[in-house]
C-alpha cells in the first residue's frame, strides 16, 4: 500500500516528460546540437579521408598524378598500381609507369604474415585461455600471488625486451625465419590471460559443478563447458591479437632479412624505400598499403559490433 | 601450504577427504595449465629484462665476448649530445601527441555519448587502428608530400605557404605525432567512451535539476567523475607513444639532422647499425627508468585508482 502512494506521482511527473515531444524536438533542433553533428562530421572525415585517398591514388595512373595532383577522383583511371604490387607487370612495363622495376614478391609477403599472424593468434590465444583457466577455475595456494606476478609483466616496457630476445632468437639459429618472428609472443600476453580471466570467472559454477558430478574431469570441463560458453570473448582477443601481430613492424624488422620471413609491414617499409629515379611510384605505394590493410578492415567489419562494445571492458577493467 | 592450516579452520570437518582430494589434483593441473604461459612469461618478459640490465654494463659487438665495463656506457649517455637530442625529441613527440590525442578523444567520446550510441559510427572512429603504423606513415607521407600532396595543395588554395611537413625541422616531430593522434584517437575515444557509461545518469539528471549548462556539467560532472579513467587512458597511451618507432622510421629516419631521431631509433641504430649492443642496452635502461618515473608520477597526479563515484 506505502508502496503505491509514492508511485502515483512519480508516474504522473514522467507523463508530462514524455508528452514534452515538440519540447524534446527543438532540443535535437538546438544551434549546440547542430554544432555538435558538424565537430562530429568533421571528425568523421579526417578520420576517412586517408583511406579515400589511399583508394583514389592506387587507381590512379602514376604519370598523370605528377600532372594533375588536385583531383578528386583518380586521375586517369588505371589498375597499373596493384598490377605491380601482385607482380603482374613486365620490368619494362613497371619501369614506364613510374614503378621502381625491382621485382616484390608480394604473395610471398601476404602469405608470410597470414602464417606469423594466424600462427600468432591460434597458439597464444590457446595458451593464454589454458592460463587463465588455471587463474580463475582451479583451486590452488598462491594463485593470486602468481597471478599478480603476471600481471606485473604487463609493466614491461616492449622495447626493453626486444633486444635481448633478438640475442636469444640469434642463439636459438631462428634469425631470418617465420619461427623466430612468432616464438616471442607465442605463448601468452599478460593482457590476454587477464582478459580471459574476466570472463571465465563469469561462467557458472552450477552448470560446472553439475559436470564434475557427472565425472567430467577438469580438463573435460575446459574443453566443453569454459571454451564454448566463451566464444565470443575468445573471438574478441582473437581479432586483437590477430590485428596486432599482423600490424607488428619494429619485430619482423630486426628478426626478418630476406624474402623467406619478410611479412607485408616490412615489405612495405622496403617497397617505399625503392624509389625509382622519376620520384616515388606514389600509385603503386598506395595499392600496396591498400591491399596491406585490407584483410584486417574485412576481419573487422565482421567482427565490428563485438569488437568495439568489448574494447571498454579491456581497457578499463 | 600456508593456506592448509586456514583451511582447516574455515572448512569444517564436514568431509574434509574429498575437497582436499580434489584440491591437491588442481595443484597439478594448474601446473600443467600454466606451462606454456610460464614459459613465454620467463624466457621471454623476465630473462631479457635481467639480460637487458646485464648488457647494458658492457661492451659487446656480438662478434667478440662481452666485456665487463661497469658504468662506462651510462658516464659515455650522460655525455652524449644526441642522446639528450633523443631526449628532448621524445618528449616533445609525447607531449604533443598524448596532448592533443587526449583532447581531441575526450570530444569524440562525449559527443558519441551525447548524439548517437551507434556501432556504425563507432566502428567508424576506430578504423584507423586497425592499420599498422607503416600504413598510416605511407599515406600521410603522401598526402604531406611538398609537392603532389593533397596537404600542401589544399595549404595553396587557401593562398598559405607551403610546409616542408617531413623536411623542416620545425614540422617533423609535430606531423608524426599528428600522424599517430590520427591513429589512435579512434581507440582512446572508445576507452573514454566506455567510462562515460559508468557514469549514473542520475548525476547528470541532478545537474539539469540545477540549471547547469552544457559546458558547466562537462567540467564539473563529467570531467571529475572521469578522472580515474582518464588517469589510467593517459598511462596507457604515455607508455605508448613513449615507444614511437614505426612512424619515423618510415618517413623520416630520424631526419632532417636529428630532428626526429627518437629515443627508440636511436637505440635501434646504435644495436643494428653500430653493432653497439652494450650501449644500446644501456639506452633502453635508460628509457625503462623514464617510463617507471612517469608511469609512478601519473599514477600520484591522476590517483588513477581511486574512483569518486562511490
Amino acid at each position: 500500500m506505502s508502496s503505491t502512494t509514492p508511485r502515483i506521482p512519480t508516474r504522473s511527473a514522467v507523463r508530462p516528460a514524455a508528452g514534452r515531444d515538440p519540447d524534446r524536438k527543438r532540443t535535437r533542433l538546438s544551434p549546440g546540437r547542430v554544432l555538435a553533428w558538424v565537430v562530429m562530421i568533421v571528425i568523421l572525415a579526417i578520420t576517412l579521408f586517408p583511406f579515400y585517398w589511399m583508394l583514389r591514388t592506387a587507381l590512379s595512373s602514376n604519370s598523370a598524378l605528377y600532372a594533375n595532383s588536385q583531383s578528386l577522383l583518380p586521375v586517369d583511371l588505371s589498375w597499373g598500381g596493384f598490377e605491380r604490387v601482385f607482380g603482374l607487370q613486365s620490368t619494362e612495363e613497371a619501369i614506364a609507369q613510374g614503378g621502381s622495376g625491382a621485382s616484390i614478391d608480394f604473395w610471398r609477403y601476404l602469405l608470410n604474415s597470414v602464417a606469423v599472424a594466424t600462427g600468432i593468434t591460434a597458439c597464444q590465444v590457446f595458451f593464454s585461455a589454458m592460463a587463465a583457466y588455471a587463474f580463475s577455475r582451479l583451486r590452488w595456494a598462491g594463485r593470486n600471488q602468481v597471478f599478480s606476478v603476471f600481471l606485473l609483466s604487463l609493466m614491461v616496457p616492449q622495447i626493453f625486451t626486444l633486444l635481448p630476445n633478438f640475442l636469444l632468437i640469434r642463439e636459438l639459429g631462428l634469425i631470418d625465419t617465420l619461427v623466430g618472428i612468432m616464438l616471442p609472443s607465442l605463448f601468452m600476453t599478460p593482457f590476454a590471460i587477464f582478459f580471459l580471466r574476466q570472463f571465465f570467472m563469469n561462467v557458472s559454477t552450477e552448470v560446472e559443478e553439475a559436470a564434475l558430478i557427472d565425472g567430467a574431469s577438469k580438463v573435460r570441463v575446459f574443453f566443453v563447458l569454459i571454451i564454448p560458453l566463451s566464444v565470443g570473448p575468445i573471438a574478441t582477443i582473437s581479432i586483437l591479437t590477430y590485428i596486432t601481430a599482423w600490424n607488428d613492424y619494429f619485430w619482423p624488422l630486426m628478426v626478418s632479412y630476406t624474402d623467406e620471413s619478410r611479412v607485408l609491414t616490412v615489405a612495405l617499409g622496403n617497397f617505399n624505400e625503392q624509389t625509382p629515379q622519376t620520384g616515388p611510384d606514389w600509385a603503386g605505394l598506395m595499392a600496396a598499403t591498400l591491399v596491406a590493410a585490407l584483410p584486417m578492415l574485412l576481419l573487422f567489419m565482421a567482427f565490428a559490433k563485438r569488437v568495439v562494445s568489448s574494447i571498454g571492458f579491456s581497457g578499463i577493467k | 601450504m600456508s593456506d592448509s592450516p586456514a583451511t582447516a579452520t574455515v572448512a569444517p570437518a564436514r568431509s574434509s577427504a574429498a575437497p582436499r582430494r580434489r584440491r591437491r589434483d588442481d595443484r597439478r593441473l594448474a601446473l600443467i595449465f600454466l606451462l606454456p604461459a610460464t614459459i613465454g612469461l620467463v624466457v621471454f618478459y623476465f630473462w631479457p629484462l635481467v639480460r637487458g640490465i646485464a648488457l647494458s654494463f658492457t661492451s659487446w659487438d656480438i662478434l667478440t665476448p662481452a666485456q665487463f665495463i661497469g658504468l662506462e656506457n651510462y658516464a659515455r649517455m650522460v655525455a652524449d649530445p644526441v642522446f639528450w637530442n633523443a631526449v628532448r625529441v621524445t618528449l616533445l613527440y609525447v607531449i604533443i601527441n598524448i596532448g592533443i590525442q587526449t583532447v581531441v578523444a575526450l570530444i569524440i567520446a562525449v559527443l558519441m555519448q551525447r548524439l548517437s550510441q551507434s556501432t556504425l559510427l563507432r566502428s567508424l572512429v576506430l578504423a584507423p587502428y586497425l592499420v599498422s603504423n607503416v600504413v598510416a606513415a605511407l599515406v600521410f607521407f603522401w598526402i604531406l608530400d611538398f609537392q603532389l600532396g593533397i596537404g600542401n595543395q589544399l595549404l595553396a588554395w587557401l593562398g598559405l605557404d607551403r610546409i616542408g611537413f617531413f623536411t623542416s625541422e620545425a614540422w617533423v616531430i609535430p606531423t608524426i605525432a599528428l600522424i599517430n593522434v590520427w591513429r589512435h584517437m579512434g581507440y582512446t575515444a572508445l576507452l573514454i567512451f566506455a567510462g562515460l557509461q559508468t557514469i549514473p545518469h542520475s548525476v547528470y539528471e541532478a545537474a539539469k535539476v540545477d540549471g547547469a549548462s552544457e559546458v558547466r556539467t562537462f567540467f564539473s560532472v563529467t570531467v571529475p567523475l572521469l578522472r580515474p579513467i582518464l588517469g589510467l587512458v593517459l598511462i596507457i597511451s604515455v607508455i605508448g607513444s613513449f615507444q614511437v618507432f614505426d612512424t619515423v622510421a618510415v618517413t623520416t629516419n630520424g631526419g632532417p639532422v636529428d630532428a626526429s631521431r627518437v629515443l627508440q631509433l636511436y637505440i635501434y641504430d646504435n644495436a643494428f647499425a653500430q653493432f653497439d649492443f652494450g650501449y644500446a642496452s644501456a639506452l633502453s635502461v635508460a628509457l625503462l627508468l623514464v617510463l617507471v618515473a612517469v608511469t609512478f608520477v601519473q599514477y600520484r597526479i591522476t590517483r588513477a585508482g581511486q574512483t569518486d563515484l562511490d
